[in-house]
């Protein structure tokens, strides 16, 4: 086993060996380093082949027309793009926009500065397991909404977002649905057509591509229309204008063949893995899964230990590389709005710890690590007056607390 | 988050764990902090006739900081009257922890438990003496 080990793959991967290889041969003179927008000669014209290659492996993970693929610099900018590219376009059709509480900041705070610009945005409260449901989104449609925002899969507590039943609405009602794949893309299956996706966002550091790269879907059938956020030279069909880093590039496309190819083999395993590590943490008392039990990712398992606080827990974990909801180990020192948005009490919310598995991940790491986090969580909970007065019986709602 | 040597060591070998009878005439018991913020803390002083703190126990739920400063409290009551202990500051628990500004009310947390557990000593005898 190597230490510390790494469960932290929702926040970013390694760049897997194959694509580092690759992208090696697009940067210096013995490789491809040609412009791909130059087109009078042949360094040019191979380093838009190699584009053109991957934009075509891009597109296939996702069951889309190569035509519809934009290179952007992460799954930031094409939120970004996609919903102040929209919002712009079309703020003479509506101004009105659907989103939920527990999107990333990426799509938080674009829909924040639209509202400073006079938009309307309905932030939808996902129910206690973290799930936005179809009906909520219909209810929440106005003759101004032009588009929905939502996420595939959560990435602090990974619910699984029912995108099919919810396309399916948005298209009924001619409104643009898109959606943040950043933690989906190459992890889960993903068909923009069956699920009437027209704008989706994917990062190429969460799917052991390169950090600094990433896509934005952008339908043509119906035809979707963006305002472009980065102007210059008209690069992807004016939507995004900017060198195109054929490295980067090269690397996010050879990440996602190898994604496809492997996806439903690592489904399963990781599957396995995340239950190894639940079934060990339900043998102690007063646990809780934050998240679905039903509609999950294999590849992140967010739980809270009643009664020890996360970045202590941490501290006892120096082998583990994870993070927590808790607090402490945020900058504003505010609880995980996410784990807020589900009514989890903030209580439980300084107690969560997210492990998000990958395709290095064993199973002898998953033991090792459910057995090091079972032993700190007793450790604590021996230092723990919560514990005491829990075992004593007594009711910790009907204590009266001195908050500071 | 890095910590410094002396948090660590409290947080990994943790001075004066444990509970105190809290019926007991001759304790005091603090508990201050909200599960809701993140910390709470406990800390019990046992008063002996001459009135001097002859032990000191704490829990604590909280982070590292928390856990390390209500550690150095109890360690540093041991041993004093009741008016000494009130001395110790929480900008004492800063320095000797060498805790960074984000962790500074970790510290106040654990004057708050010194105050808070002497005062219970206090109102608890008082009541006795008054009959």
């Amino acid at each position: 086993m190597k230490f510390p080990i790494y469960l932290d793959y929702a926040a970013t991967t390694p760049v897997e060996e194959r694509v580092a290889e690759k992208m090696m041969s697009y940067l210096t003179r013995d490789g491809i380093y040609g412009n791909a927008a130059s087109r009078s000669h042949s360094f040019g014209w191979a380093a838009e082949a190699a584009v053109s290659e991957a934009r075509d492996e891009v597109a296939q993970l996702i069951q889309a027309d190569v035509r519809e693929i934009v290179w952007t610099s992460g799954a930031t900018e094409s939120d970004n793009l996609a919903i102040k590219g929209v919002a712009a376009f079309y703020k003479n059709k509506g101004q009105h926009i659907i989103t939920s509480k527990m999107e990333h900041k990426a799509v938080l705070d674009t829909c924040r500065q639209l509202e400073r610009q006079g938009y309307q945005v309905t932030y939808l409260t996902p129910d206690s397991e973290g799930m936005i449901s179809p009906s909520q989104v219909e209810e929440a449609i106005q003759k101004e909404t032009i588009l929905v925002s939502l996420m595939h899969v959560n990435n602090e507590i990974g619910t699984i977002t029912d995108l099919k039943e919810i396309g399916a609405i948005t298209r009924k009602n001619n409104i643009l649905f898109h959606v943040d794949a950043a933690q989906s893309a190459g992890k889960i299956p993903i068909n923009v057509d069956d699920m009437c996706i027209d704008l989706l966002s994917i990062s190429g550091h969460k799917l052991y591509g390169p950090k600094g790269i990433g896509v934005l879907y952008v339908r043509r059938k119906p035809r979707v229309r963006l305002e472009a956020l980065m102007h210059g030279g008209g690069h992807e069909r004016g939507m995004r204008s900017g060198t195109l880093p054929t490295h980067q590039i090269v690397g996010l496309g050879e990440a996602c063949r190898l994604a496809r190819e492997e996806m439903s083999s690592e489904i399963k395993r990781l599957d396995q893995l995340r239950h190894i590590l639940l079934e060990r943490f339900m043998q102690l008392e007063e646990v809780y899964v934050n998240g679905s039990l039903q509609h999950y990712s294999p590849a992140i398992l967010n739980v809270s230990f009643n009664f020890v606080e996360g970045e202590s827990l941490l501290m006892a974990l120096k082998e583990l590389a994870l993070s927590s909801g808790s607090a402490c180990t945020s900058e504003s020192l505010e609880p995980s709005y996410v784990l807020r948005a589900l009514g989890r009490n903030d209580e439980l919310a300084h107690s969560s710890l997210r492990f998000s598995l990958g395709r290095y991940t064993t199973e002898e790491d998953v033991r090792y690590a459910a057995n090091t986090v079972c032993q700190a969580v007793e450790k604590l909970r021996e230092l723990s007056p919560l514990w005491d007065m829990y075992l004593d019986g007594v009711d910790l709602n009907a204590v009266q607390w001195t908050a500071h | 988050m890095s910590y410094s040597d002396e948090v660590i060591d409290h947080y990994e070998n943790p001075r004066n764990v444990g509970k105190m009878n809290d019926n007991d005439m001759n304790v005091g018991t603090g508990m201050v902090g909200a599960p809701a913020c993140g910390d709470v803390m406990r800390l019990q002083i046992l008063v002996n006739n001459q009135g001097i703190i002859e032990d000191v126990k704490f829990k604590t739920y909280g982070c590292g900081s928390a856990i390390a400063s209500s550690s150095l409290a109890t360690e540093w009551m041991k041993n004093k009257s009741l008016d000494e202990a009130l001395l110790i500051k929480n900008n004492d628990i800063v320095k000797e922890l060498s805790l960074p500004p984000v962790k500074v009310h970790c510290s106040v947390l654990a004057e708050d438990a010194i105050k808070a557990a002497i005062e219970d000593y206090r109102t608890k005898n008082k009541k006795q003496s008054n009959g």
